[in-house]
């Protein structure tokens, strides 16, 4: 799953002494699976009646557990599925949120 | 700048991120290709593209949302035209696929979210997110030497022998389970003690991170540049023959935008 099938990893393991120099990766060289952490469970979750009813959360949810469990043929995996809470400072879901 | 821009019927405004001012990126190409152009309203600036509503409205999206393919690109989009505005200054990136029917269903969020935004804003300026993901090392040796076959302590028979070894076995995975689990909260730990905010996303699927060993920890940290040395140091010291540990970043600050963030307490130490 790892664009160009370089290994995500490979490139940071010589970084770390050095963060701040390292830059960023190249955004088509981000590995998908980061990226969809970040993605489908961070962000700014918006919602409310204006919005066309797409950053419902939900409907990625179902969606990619229905996706995601046929390409295994087991247990469904949940990409979204409530992260680690610490005490309160994440808080998937937001006020006013339908679902 | 768009703010004469006329919503086209048909069209829907897909949101990006929003960001206190300041001179965009110029030629932002987002999902679909299209031009990303700044909504300024308030005070904060959104960014946006235009998206056909035949392709992002509820219906089709839902189809769309089994393509892998699909998601995968509109993710990238995404992520470009957030790491071109991460990379000029504060960012607050949207969930994937947050889309209005019109700019003025955009300002009015701004308007609404206001402060929201600006509290966002002030809490991830000048800092950047750090993953940091830690597997347990397939090759691991098992604690305890498992006897020899043949031998038959205490005249076990053979069936007997092997049973106790795979029971013995067992015992030393879950042992070995619960060192790599305690080892990963140690890590994260320590490195929350450079960090503004940290939280753990869930472990990652074998399927989607193409590793087959067992994540243990898949952490994200808000970091102070002054920090970053001490963060990175930390990483080097949890390398062992149990776990392997990745870093990914640095990264918009994706997994610190809820407006409760830290609410708990200041600086989200742990």
């Amino acid at each position: 799953m790892t664009p160009g099938g370089i290994p995500a990893y490979l490139p940071e393991r010589q970084r770390d002494t050095s963060l701040a120099a390292g830059g960023r990766l190249p955004p088509e060289r981000v590995a998908l699976v980061d990226l969809l952490d970040r993605l489908l469970a961070g962000g700014v979750v918006i919602t409310g009646d204006i919005v066309l009813s797409i950053a419902d959360i939900d409907l990625v949810r179902i969606s990619l557990r229905a996706l995601l469990g046929s390409v295994r043929g087991t247990e469904p995996f949940d990409p979204l599925g409530r992260p680690d809470a610490e005490n309160g400072r994440y808080r998937p879901r937001q006020e006013g949120e339908r679902g | 700048m768009s703010e004469n821009h006329t919503d086209a019927p048909g069209q829907g405004v897909y949101l990006y991120a929003v960001t206190p001012g300041g001179e965009p990126p110029r030629d932002l190409r987002g999902v679909l290709d299209g031009p990303v152009r700044p909504l300024s309203h308030g005070g904060l600036v959104a960014h946006v593209s235009d998206v056909p509503l035949d392709r992002f409205g509820e219906e089709p999206l839902r189809r769309s949302l089994e393509d892998l393919d699909w998601v995968e690109g509109v993710a990238r989009a995404h992520h470009r035209v957030v790491e071109a505005l991460a990379a000029a200054g504060p960012t607050a990136p949207v969930r994937l696929v947050t889309v209005y029917t019109g700019e003025e269903q955009v300002r009015d969020l701004l308007d609404r979210r206001h402060d929201d935004f600006a509290e966002i804003l002030s809490r991830v300026a000048g800092r950047r997110e750090w993953g940091v993901k830690a597997y347990l090392r397939r090759q691991t040796p098992q604690p305890a030497p498992v006897p020899p076959a043949t031998t038959t302590a205490g005249g076990d028979s053979p069936g007997m022998a092997y049973l106790r070894r795979k029971k013995e076995n067992l015992r030393g995975r879950e042992d070995l389970w619960r060192a790599a689990a305690e080892r990963a909260e140690d890590l994260h730990a320590e490195l929350g003690r450079f960090a503004v905010a940290s939280l753990r996303h869930r472990p990652q699927d074998p399927q989607l991170s193409g590793r087959s060993e067992a994540m243990v920890l898949n952490g994200a940290y808000l970091v102070d540049p002054a920090r970053e040395e001490e963060f990175a140091a930390v990483l080097g010291g949890f390398r062992d023959r149990f776990l392997d540990v990745e870093l990914t970043g640095p990264w918009a600050p994706y997994s610190f935008t809820s407006v409760d963030l830290g609410a708990g307490r200041a600086g989200g130490v742990r």
